[in-house]
């Protein structure tokens, strides 16, 4: 098992290497391309001098080779990095550095780290959400197939997915925010600051995303449930005199769960980083939002910084779920 | 004719029998049309004693089998008829009833005992639930009598076997472990279906061999539910042949075996290989498919693969559905369904059937 867990992660880590390979790249083909210096995307819309742009480009390294300047930027996530220009303003970038932002004034890093709360508060809180509510009238649903409450769910279910969250969002916030002004101040708080606030601003962009996701997970569980409840061992079950809720619950739903967490574990890890228009709806300045900022103003480092983070979310999700298929089905056995 | 039809709707006397279904009907509505499980099935069986139900597959056996403990309840089946199980009538009974009696007076031996164990769960822990349901008793006891019953059923190192999980367990092992799991809380009623067709045969004669002494031990009542005829023929006392939902055949094993007077019962012994007979005979399967139960034939189910049909005047085994009657001369319990006089059919098996046995 520990050797399992440790080959897996060998293997993530050459996914996460590969990832900013290629995102670090990419940015600077773009430059190369248009054949103009990446140092103009950092100083705004006033054209430098001559001497000024060779200045920037010596500052952030741009004068350097490609594989140096990549090395630069890989060994400022273990080791931190300086950036200066010789000139004395040197910046210092603490490790884990994964670039400075010029446009911000920050480095990346500091900028991550201030939105990840925010945007894993939203991603796990909406998580809990769904699977309880995807979970509850999917089992449902199935147990009762074809009955005015499965089709009724169903075509809810069919409605939600079909909804955008840019359309149901603002709902809920007219309504909840300016009709009924039950909530009337949703800024953001940090849950360890003010527990309360924290929750006031997480409810409606939960709901929001919950309602999507519950929709896949009950029609997914619906599905399983079905599959699960007429094979033989939940006869069994039933021969053996076990209550309704028994054999429904801890023989059948304990069955149909294995599939849907792995998906589970999935959707978590991709949700971190693309939470976009959920974020821009109630203007929570989670990954999503900073990352659609850096696209907008071209802001190479911090683009690069999201991609990373987003992508160790994934890998370390699918990690996650592999090692935990071995403690929901006994029959899986990594030795 | 002075005969009297063996189908009584009166309740039986109670101490006639253990377990008395009469009549039973288990009809399923789907969008081909009515699916007739079964239709219109009367049989007893006593304590300490083993009946045989035999057929092709879809000839009702393990809807019959299924209604008895009752585990069509919450689905669209249409059951009708009386089952008595020692006073008690389970048809009209509750779900919370019934589910009461599952497992702990009546309970029922799966065929493929992999996908009939949950894998998720522990041997041991699947066993003592079984118990638990019905004993107001500690987790240790349940574990304690868990383990017994491993042992009792043969498989080593029950302690430790405990704690294994299904897939951890050979075929022969997961049926015993099944059977332990349905005789952990001593039922009087066993239902075995089709117990040892997913095993190989020397496991088979073990667990055939395990399930009569525990018959013994318990003075139990078995029904013993398979298509395999060589198992009848070693464990039953009494054989219901059945065939498109119906009892076509019933009597004492020697009565099958030895002087079965039904086409069908014919057929199936004729389909049998016997290691007494030299290879060079072939096996004469009989012609034709099992009869759609939507579309049941009219007259007597087994007349489009019949080959003595001609033996009866007329076209009664096309128009009249025969009774299910005892054979006249014959040994009690003996009945059966057919248009063939009882002379004419004795005949037909003494000379045409028997000898190519």
């Amino acid at each position: 098992m520990i050797r399992y867990v440790i080959r897996r992660s060998i293997g993530g880590l050459l996914v996460l290497v590969v990832t900013s390979f290629v995102t670090f790249f990419i940015f600077q083909v773009g430059p190369k391309i248009a054949n103009v210096s990446p140092a103009l995307f950092y100083v705004g819309k006033i054209p430098p001098t001559e001497a000024g742009q060779k200045l920037i480009e010596h500052r952030f390294g741009f004068d350097l080779p490609l594989w140096k300047q990549y090395f630069n930027w890989a060994g400022g996530i273990i080791f931190g990095r300086d950036l200066g220009d010789d000139t004395g303003a040197v910046v210092h970038c603490d490790k884990p550095c994964l670039g400075y932002s010029f446009r911000q004034q920050l480095p990346v890093s500091s900028m991550i780290w201030r939105a990840l709360p925010i945007e894993l508060s939203l991603a796990i809180g909406a998580a809990i959400l769904w699977l309880i509510g995807g979970l509850t009238i999917g089992s449902i649903s199935a147990l009762k197939r074809g009955s005015l409450f499965d089709r009724a769910a169903m075509t809810m279910a069919l409605a939600a997915v079909s909804l955008p969250i840019f359309f149901t969002g603002p709902i809920l916030l007219l309504v909840f925010k300016y009709k009924l002004a039950w909530l009337p101040n949703t800024n953001y708080a940090p849950l360890t600051k003010d527990p309360a606030q924290w929750l006031k601003s997480m409810i409606l962009p939960w709901m929001a995303l919950a309602f999507i996701f519950a929709a896949l997970y009950a029609r997914l569980t619906r599905a399983n449930m079905l599959e699960t409840m007429s094979e033989d061992y939940v006869r069994t079950a039933r021969a053996k005199g076990l209550g309704r809720g028994t054999v429904v619950i801890k023989h059948g739903l304990r069955a149909a769960l294995t599939p849907i967490v792995t998906i589970f574990g999935l959707d978590l890890g991709q949700l971190v980083g693309s939470a976009v228009i959920t974020e821009s709806v109630f203007n929570l300045q989670g990954l999503g939002l900073i990352s659609i900022r850096a696209i907008n103003s071209q802001d190479l480092p911090v683009i690069l910084g999201v991609t990373i983070v987003a992508s160790f979310a994934v890998v370390l999700a699918n990690i996650l779920v592999d090692i935990g298929y071995a403690f929901i089905d006994p029959r899986v056995s990594y030795s | 004719m002075t005969a009297q039809p063996l189908v009584r709707l009166d309740k039986p006397e109670v101490g006639d029998a253990f377990l008395s279904v009469r009549d039973l009907r288990v009809h399923f509505p789907t969008a081909d049309g009515l699916v007739k499980g079964v239709d219109g099935l009367s049989f007893d069986v006593r304590r300490g004693e083993i009946l045989g139900i035999v057929g092709e597959s879809g000839s009702g056996k393990s809807v019959t089998s299924q209604a008895i403990l009752g585990l069509h309840k919450g689905s669209q089946a249409r059951i009708t008829g009386e089952i008595w199980l020692d006073g008690t009538e389970l048809v009209g009974a509750t779900e919370e009833q019934m589910r009461s009696l599952r497992g702990d007076k009546m309970s029922m031996i799966f065929q493929d005992p992999l996908s009939a164990m949950h894998p998720f769960y522990r041997v041991g822990a699947q066993i003592s639930e079984a118990y638990l349901v019905h004993n107001k008793v500690s987790k240790a006891v349940a574990k304690k009598r868990s383990i017994e019953m491993l042992d009792r059923v043969g498989i080593p190192n029950p302690d430790k076997r405990f704690n294994d999980y299904p897939h951890q367990f050979s075929g022969g092992m997961r049926q015993r472990a099944m059977i332990a799991m349905s005789l952990v809380c001593d039922p009087k009623l066993l239902i075995a279906d089709e117990p040892t067709t997913a095993l190989d045969v020397t496991v088979q004669a073990q667990i055939l061999d395990l399930m009569k002494d525990l018959q013994k031990e318990f003075n139990s009542a078995i029904i013993l539910i398979t298509h395999d005829l060589g198992v009848v023929a070693e464990t039953c006392d009494h054989v219901v042949v059945m065939y498109g939902g119906q009892c076509v055949e019933t009597g004492s094993v020697n009565d099958l075996f030895y002087e079965p007077e039904m086409p069908y019962s014919w057929g199936l012994l004729t389909s049998m290989p016997r290691m007494d007979r030299t290879r060079q005979d072939r096996l004469q399967p009989i012609p034709g498919q099992p009869p759609s139960l939507i579309q049941v034939p009219k007259g007597c189910v087994f007349n489009p693969r019949c080959r003595f049909t001609d033996h009866v005047p007329g076209r009664r085994c096309f128009t009249e559905r025969p009774e299910l009657l005892p054979t006249s001369g014959g040994s009690p319990g003996h009945a059966l369904r057919c248009h063939i006089e009882p002379d004419e059919r004795r005949r037909l098996w003494a000379t045409d059937i028997q000898p190519t046995l």
